[in-house]
């Protein structure tokens, strides 16, 4: 590890000010004390951030909820209103990590984690995300985790979190706070793909705190739910992950929000699913059928082809126990 | 047999050292609170060959509170003797740290920095610059070129495949696995004048002894190795590792106490592992189930420096009563560290192939595989000619049959669905060798009518403090609470390694014939006291049962070791045994298990979930049914981590590996290892050793993997002949 200050900020202000002079939040610090302890980070000066208010799960005049950036993994999946309004969320949370790691771990930082490449995270292996231009070991590597979709020759590392894909799927956004004021971010926007510079991962600007991550209304009822496959029954990164959100009304599907997580270098939306499932009414035929573009796009590595079919049949199980039947 | 009752034996005692453990009192090798102890953090190679072109240890060294660099440039010769007290392969040429430039594996050792807090080493050690003159490696089993082979042979193996009615062919590729215990390796080291005391974590005190003699060229007399409490290992520990060397080579450099813990991802380096496999196997059968022939052909990875090897051919030679075997064994030599015995080595390879294998040959005659199993049975070893000690296979078999449900499954693969998953059931024969070596102990009893045990053994977790302490309070007539069993300090009289399951039966004999001669010699002292209400009484005639002794069938007659030792103005008698097992056995000795896993596979998703799992077990006497018990559920979630989820990847390009880190390498959680039940087989071995044991610890992880696959084959019609199994296989 490298030497560091540490400072808590007493106040929003006081965070921003620390934050303006390169100082890096630490919230639960659940994954920047990993990554330090790998040397993969290297900050100067860590801001305590657990002070600011950012700690409630509220109502927004629209109807939907705002979602405090400290609020921690544990508390979230708990709130009466994210289980009964979005359990997609209760459960992305619940699926992850660990009961400890939840209780410390907020969503601020949750959204903001870095990939478990592990050639990311072993500092003697060529990372174009750690160490622009060094390369990426993964490409050519072992890469079974890696992602299928969203990649670039520079980076083909997924974005790790759970509840980001439940997140996007419900089309949330982020707010941010820095020195020049507030502003909000379509969470689509938030995360970036690798393009050529797999160093930049989420869309904010020097200090910029995120206060709030806030899920617009939805029509109801909505029925939701995440699924998370991977090798051991708890306690892993998904191989692959969906989440879906479907608005049924008079026996026809009108809305559907499906993304899909650990196959995209970001949580990974579905538009073409979506759109072949609008209008039609659920059948396990549907599924099937709608789940067959999940892959769209794909281009698999040499360890993990297997994600290809897997996607699809992930999407169409979580379709069939959020939509019904059989 | 011993004349005493026996009443701690048997008993469900709970860990006698449990209350430390759980308080965080119990000390592990880095939790010795030396005086004036400073820190050394290892610095490990980025290439797995070559050659170190440079170091820059500038940066490293103006750190505040950094004391010193160690590389091969400023290091001292070391003496590095040959030790014949060694578990090292033969003939190899152990890896000696900084004594060159050159660079035989990844991670290996390369520098180490000493400093006065843990922190500024582990900072000035991510600072040292060093450069290499890499050359290519390969680190891949696949392709790579064999050594000789060993062989076997018996009957003519290729003929008899010929003529067989049923033949098959079948190739097996088992990954490599770490032994990954809790604990991290760690050693304190400290000089005093030219004696060396270590701290150490290890299955073998008297082995790290005279490994550091040996290296440091100094008198075995002259080191000390204390080691009482060990947070797991599974083998990890049976050798004198590199990092020993180094904090004790760190701390004669800088002349004060030196503590060196590795961390998590150097514990995927250069502590050993389960080596990876490729595993041909050709059986032949008659139409009745009955092998003709069996052709084994094994490959397993070692390192360049030295050729590893371990008992995976003696499941071949003796499991089955098959006529002809030919077997042959050949070591990869790669740019690899060497691997090391990890739980039930070999057999456990070897079990998972041939137990496929046995699986199949049952599915493709339509025989029920237990059947199968005892169809095959031997009545002799097939491999030498002689008796077995007891060999209780088939009624592991039948009991646990009769417990599991078995004869309710319907044998059809892919017949039985719950929902979106498919069930299977799946049985796997387990069995292990029984290791004896030398052993001795120390015994006193105190005049309050307490006792000490002592022997320079070890607790790795199997339990040995309380089993001990139980095979010593019988013997010895007293409760348990009145007996404490020392252990991990080489200069308590000499042990074996804790390894091969040889411990309880070593161990437990030499400390049943100390307690044994404790309790004559006080005997004599009473019979032999005027003062004594036991004097003139037989020796034969008196036994000693909760600290009195006592006339055999008129229990009022006697006296308590206080009183006996008080009269005799004793303070504590004592006493020193041992064990010395024969060099050669009429018998052939195993342990055995029949296991059987029932396991649900999602039939889209391929994802395989143990729900249950049973292991019967024919271990001889068993000392102490709680951990038993533990050491049964242990070797089963071992065996689920072997079947479903270990796997170390090595990226070949470069020899790194590239999981080194327990969120990466995947071993079961609790949400994996459902409901696992151990039943023992009522018995003892008396040919085996004094105490009527068998082996256990290995045993219990033995043929628990082929089970899950063979469970996998019933519920999916898929054999996975590949482990770990994972979801891309049955997709
Ligand atoms: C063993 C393990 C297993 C895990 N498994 C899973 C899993 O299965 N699924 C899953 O989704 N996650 C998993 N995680 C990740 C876990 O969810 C994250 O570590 C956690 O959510 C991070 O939150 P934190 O508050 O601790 O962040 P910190 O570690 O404090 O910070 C993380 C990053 O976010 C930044 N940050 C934090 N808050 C803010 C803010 N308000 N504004 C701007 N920047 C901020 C920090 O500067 C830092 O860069 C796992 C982690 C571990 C260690």
């Amino acid at each position: 590890m490298y030497p560091f200050s540490f400072t808590k900020a007493a106040g929003t202000r006081e965070a921003l000010e620390a934050g303006r002079r390169g100082g890096r939040y630490i919230a639960g610090g659940t994954t920047l004390v990993d990554l330090m302890r790998e040397t993969v980070e290297r900050p100067r000066t860590l801001v305590d951030i657990s002070a600011l208010p950012m700690r409630e799960v509220t109502d927004t005049a629209r109807g939907g909820l705002r979602i405090g950036a400290l609020v921690r993994m544990a508390e979230a999946a708990a709130h009466p209103k994210v289980r009964t309004l979005y359990p997609v969320i209760s459960q992305a949370l619940e699926l992850s990590a660990s009961a400890q790691l939840r209780n410390m771990a907020t969503i601020g930082g949750n959204i903001m984690q870095r990939t478990r490449c592990a050639y990311f995270r072993d500092v003697t292996a060529a990372c174009n995300k750690r160490e622009p231009g060094s390369g990426c070991a993964a490409l050519q590597g072992y890469n079974r985790t890696h992602a299928i979709l969203g990649t670039s020759d520079h980076c083909v590392a997924t974005h790790p979190s759970d509840v980001a894909v439940a997140f996007a799927a419900l089309e949330a956004s982020v707010h941010l706070l820095g020195p020049d004021g507030e502003r909000s971010v379509p969470f689509a926007d938030f995360l970036l793909q690798p393009g050529d510079t797999p160093n930049r991962e989420q869309a904010l600007r020097p200090g910029e705190l995120i206060t709030a991550v806030e899920i617009p209304p939805h029509p109801g009822p909505l029925k939701s739910g995440y699924m998370k496959v991977r090798d051991r029954q708890s306690y892993e990164f998904a191989l692959t992950s969906a989440a879906v959100a479907l608005h049924v009304r008079g026996g026809v599907i009108r809305q559907a929000k499906i993304a899909v997580g650990g196959v995209g270098t970001v949580p990974w939306r579905l538009p073409a699913v979506e759109r072949r499932l609008t209008g039609r009414r659920p059948s396990d035929a549907l599924w099937a059928e709608a789940a067959e573009g999940a892959a769209e796009g794909a281009r698999p590595l040499t360890h993990n082809r297997f994600k290809v079919e897997l996607l699809k049949r992930t999407v169409e199980r979580q379709l069939r126990i959020v939509g019904g039947t059989k | 047999m011993s004349p005493q009752p026996q009443a701690a034996v048997g008993a469900p005692l709970s860990r006698v050292e449990g209350r430390l453990k759980v308080t965080g009192q119990a000390k592990y090798a880095a939790e010795h609170d030396i005086d004036g102890v400073v820190h050394a953090v290892v610095v490990d190679s980025s290439v797995a060959r070559g050659r170190i072109a440079g170091i820059d240890a500038r940066a490293a060294l103006t750190q505040p509170g950094v004391l010193k660099v160690i590389t091969h440039l400023d290091a001292p010769r070391l003496a590095y003797r040959d030790n014949p007290v060694s578990l090292a392969p033969r003939g190899g040429r152990r890896l000696r740290v900084f004594q060159d430039d050159r660079v035989q594996f990844f991670g290996q050792p390369v520098a180490v920095v000493v400093a006065t807090t843990l922190e500024a080493a582990q900072h000035a050690a991510d600072l040292v610059e060093i450069t290499y003159d890499a050359e290519k490696s390969s680190t891949d089993l696949a392709g790579s070129p064999a050594d000789e082979p060993q062989t076997y042979a018996r009957g003519n193996a290729e003929q008899a495949l010929g003529s067989a009615g049923v033949r098959l062919e079948m190739s097996y590729r088992l990954s490599r696995n770490h032994h990954n215990p809790m604990e991290p390796h760690a050693t304190i080291a400290r000089w005093d004048g030219d004696r060396l005391r270590v701290w150490d974590k290890t299955q073998w005190v008297i082995g790290v002894q005279h490994e550091l003699a040996a290296v440091f060229g100094i008198p075995a007399e002259s080191v000390r190795v204390i080691s009482p409490f060990v947070g797991g290992a599974f083998g990890s520990a049976l050798r004198t590792w590199p990092h020993v060397i180094i904090a004790a080579l760190a701390a004669r450099e800088v002349g004060r106490p030196v503590k060196l813990a590795l961390t998590r991802r150097q514990m995927y380096f250069s502590v050993g592992y389960r080596p990876a496999y490729e595993y041909k196997l050709r059986l032949g059968s008659d139409r009745r189930g009955r092998v003709t022939a069996m052709v084994h052909e094994l490959k397993h990875e070692t390192s360049r420096y030295e050729r590893f090897w371990e008992a995976n051919l003696v499941l071949g030679q003796m499991l089955y009563a098959v006529p002809n075997v030919s077997q042959s064994v050949r070591t990869v030599p790669l740019d690899v560290s060497t691997p090391l015995w990890m739980r039930g080595p070999g057999y456990s390879s070897a079990a998972f192939c041939i137990e496929s294998a046995m699986d199949d040959l049952a599915y493709e005659l339509g025989i029920d595989p237990i059947e199968l199993r005892l169809r095959n049975e031997p009545n002799e070893d097939p491999s030498n000619g002689r008796p077995f000690s007891t060999r209780r296979l088939r009624e592991c078999f039948r009991v646990g049959a009769r417990e599991f449900g078995w004869h309710r499954r319907n044998p059809t693969p892919r017949s039985t669905r719950d929902g979106d998953w498919l069930i299977g059931t799946g049985v796997a024969t387990g069995c292990y060798d029984v290791w004896r070596g030398q052993a001795q102990a120390y015994a006193r009893i105190d005049a309050d009518g307490t006792a000490v045990v002592e022997s320079a053994t070890h607790d790795a977790g199997p339990g040995t403090y309380t089993s001990m302490t139980q095979v010593a309070a019988d013997a010895l007539g007293l409760e348990a609470r009145h007996v404490e069993f020392r252990l991990g300090d080489s200069t308590m009289p000499p042990a074996p390694p804790q390894g091969a399951s040889q411990t309880m039966a070593s161990v437990g004999s030499a400390v049943q014939d100390t307690c044994d001669k404790l309790r004559k010699q006080a005997i004599k002292l009473a019979v032999e006291d005027e003062g004594s209400p036991l004097h003139g009484v037989d020796a034969d005639d008196v036994v000693v049962s909760g600290g009195r002794l006592q006339v055999k069938g008129d229990r009022a007659r006697g006296e308590t070791y206080q009183q006996l030792l008080a009269r005799n103005n004793g303070t504590h008698l004592v006493a020193r045994g041992s064990y010395n097992p024969p060099q050669e056995s009429r018998f052939s000795m195993y342990g055995y298990a029949a296991m059987f896993a029932e396991v649900a596979v999602d039939a889209r998703l391929g994802l395989v979930r143990v729900r249950r799992m049973l292991g019967v077990y024919d271990a001889g006497r068993i000392i102490s049914p709680k951990l038993a018990d533990s050491q049964a559920i242990g070797g089963m979630v071992g065996g689920i981590g072997m079947a479903l989820l270990e796997h170390t990847v090595t990226d070949h390009r470069d020899g790194r590996i590239v999981n080194a880190n327990l969120a990466d390498y995947l071993v079961p959680v609790n949400a994996d290892i459902p409901d696992l039940k151990a039943i023992y087989l009522d018995g003892r071995d008396d040919e085996a050793d004094p105490i009527g044991v068998k082996s256990l610890g290995e045993l219990v992880q033995i043929g628990v993997a082929p089970a899950i696959a063979n469970a996998v084959f019933h519920a999916t019609g898929r054999r996975v002949r590949d482990l770990p199994i994972t979801a891309e296989a049955l997709l």
